[in-house]
């Protein structure tokens, strides 16, 4: 087998690939496009009459529209927190030594190790006692407990790449650190705030048992008000795959504008 | 890169710290209080030592889910991290061509888990998903991920692999671009066969990155409990009742509190020592290599 032949078998490979990974999510946008009647009636591979009345509901009932705004609020100021706290500390990690810092640092770690089912009870009790319960404020902090440290590993990495004489020449040039750290680092490191927001908005995105145990209400993120699909006469299988779809649009706008970033890279540093 | 001795590097790393530990810190105390007491009613509790731990330690149903957990994040583990990597060498390097691959290999990842869930849960019913009917109607086997053991713990197993090989493939992705043109033109001349190029160049720069992939799917594979709970509900029987499950049945369904805290604490504990030792394995191993 020469060269040529091998890399067309790798790109069937990868093409295959990439059906089998899309097809369950078209197969949920298929399904968010049908009537009940369809889709109980037997299976089609595409809607025989399309219909947008699923997402109609979604979009004008304020039960379910309320239910994204909540969860993109923590999300984002999740997101915010996480940077504008992990990137003084990431700074600290990646250019001095001081006392305890790798163990400080494996500490960082080993939160994002901890099962959320672990803590569950007394973070309901704790949230409640400080009044932060069902807030969009309580969810986001809570959030931090695994995205800071991730923020933290994924930040120093990229602060490592940049040589340390850049600090000591602006110094030099009489730079103060606030001006530095503002006008000149943190534009070096503009990819790795995008790739380290990717993964906060992610992360945040994705969580449902913390989001879904501190919020009743007011703050109730769009995966819990799913749980409205089912009632008495079984679950709108419609209306569920509707929802399920628009839970993809947030990520998928978010992975396009750091596309870039992504591919330029985790590999630097210690990652 | 030398660093500079500075113990005030602490004030850059208090907010981290403060905001860390008020969520960590105190969740965790407050396990610790539950695991030693029995809690009876308000204001009303008993010292009772390690007796929920012994309890906890000795409890059959625990041991099966544990090796049935451990089990799941091995053949999590077998199968993503290699397909990982063939994804990532296969997918384009640059072009318009490689930031759709990226953006669509990256869909998964950003689905809520109850959602993820829910896809699954359709594409597997024989009447109504397109897999399930696939399996059943045309490669004629009898698929039903409600009622037979294994058909469910194959269900979550596919999904897991189609849910998070893409992390391990753009982790290893963005590794592999990060290996300078220099060394494959150094494998040109030397006429390398593309095995070698991979053993010799391109799996070992990939080692830092498949540190981080493999560190974060045995973390999460072992926590796993939104998916398999939407899919399955931990059903048929026991089949697919993963650790977190059995905790949450035992925390919040039984409202068991002491036995929940110690099972947390000694689970907790049992991850931490797992990545601590694998961790350093790794990292001795780099530096040796180096």
């Amino acid at each position: 087998m020469n060269t040529q032949q091998r890399s067309t078998l790798g790109s069937i490979a990868i093409v295959i690939y990439f059906l089998l990974l899309l097809l369950p999510i078209y197969w949920l946008i298929n399904m968010s496009l049908k009537t009940n009647d369809e889709i109980l009636s037997g299976l089609t591979l595409w809607p025989r009459n399309p219909t947008l009345d699923n997402y109609r509901e979604i979009f004008t009932n304020e039960a379910w529209y309320s239910g994204y705004i909540n969860s993109i609020t923590y999300t984002v100021i999740n997101t915010v927190m996480a940077l504008v706290i992990a990137l003084p500390a990431a700074y600290a990690f990646s250019r001095y030594n001081f006392l305890g810092d790798n163990h400080l640092f494996f500490w960082l770690l080993t939160n994002r190790m901890a099962p959320p089912a672990v803590f569950l009870l007394p973070f309901f009790q704790l949230y409640q006692n400080v009044g932060l319960f069902d807030t969009h404020l309580g969810v986001a902090l809570a959030h931090l407990l695994f995205n800071v440290p991730l923020a933290v590993w994924i930040l120093e990495g990229f602060m490592s790449g940049v040589p340390k004489e850049i600090d000591e020449t602006a110094q030099i040039d009489g730079y103060s650190f606030p001006r530095f750290f503002f006008r000149i680092f943190i534009p070096l490191i503009r990819s790795g705030i995008g790739v380290t927001a990717f993964f906060c908005f992610m992360f945040s995105w994705v969580e449902l048992l913390l989001a879904r145990t501190l919020t009743t209400v007011a703050a109730k993120p769009i995966a819990s008000v799913m749980t409205r699909t089912v009632s008495a006469s079984g679950i709108d299988w419609g209306l569920l795959a509707a929802a399920g779809v628009l839970t993809i649009v947030p990520g998928a706008l978010v992975i396009w504008f750091v596309r870039n970033y992504i591919a330029k890279g985790f590999a630097l540093g210690r990652v | 890169m030398p660093k500079t001795h500075n113990n005030r590097a602490w004030l850059l790393v208090l907010p981290v710290v403060i905001s860390v530990a008020f969520s960590a810190i105190i969740p965790l105390m407050t396990v610790v209080n539950y695991s030693v007491q029995d809690i009876l009613g308000p204001g009303q509790r008993v010292w009772v030592g390690n007796e929920w731990f012994t309890d906890t330690i000795r409890d059959k149903d625990l041991h099966a889910a544990f090796l049935r957990n451990l089990l799941f994040s091995v053949e999590v583990l077998l199968i993503e991290v290699p397909l990982g990597i063939l994804v990532a060498l296969g997918l384009p390097a640059k072009g318009w061509r490689a930031s759709l691959a990226l953006v669509l290999i990256a869909l998964p990842l950003l689905i809520p888990g109850n959602v993820v869930g829910t896809i699954w849960q359709i594409f597997g019913r024989a009447d109504i998903g397109l897999g399930g009917y696939f399996v059943n109607n045309i490669l004629g086997i009898s698929y039903n991920y409600t009622l037979e053991a294994n058909d469910a713990w194959y269900t979550v197993l596919i999904m897991d692999v189609w849910h998070w090989t893409p992390l391990v493939a753009l982790l290893c992705y963005a590794g592999l671009r990060a290996i300078p043109d220099a060394y494959y033109q150094a494998a040109r001349i030397d006429a390398a066969k593309p095995w070698a190029i991979f053993w010799y160049i391109q799996l070992p720069k990939l080692r830092g990155v498949l540190l981080i992939a493999l560190l974060l799917r045995f973390m999460d594979s072992f926590m796993i409990y939104t998916e398999p709970f939407v899919i399955t509900g931990g059903g048929p029987g026991t089949a697919t009742t993963f650790l977190s499950i059995y905790l949450t049945n035992i925390a919040i369904g039984q409202f068991d509190l002491g036995n929940g805290a110690a099972f947390s604490l000694i689970y907790f504990l049992f991850i931490q020592v797992f990545c601590y030792i694998f961790y350093t394995i790794i990292q001795n191993l780099g530096r040796e290599s180096n």
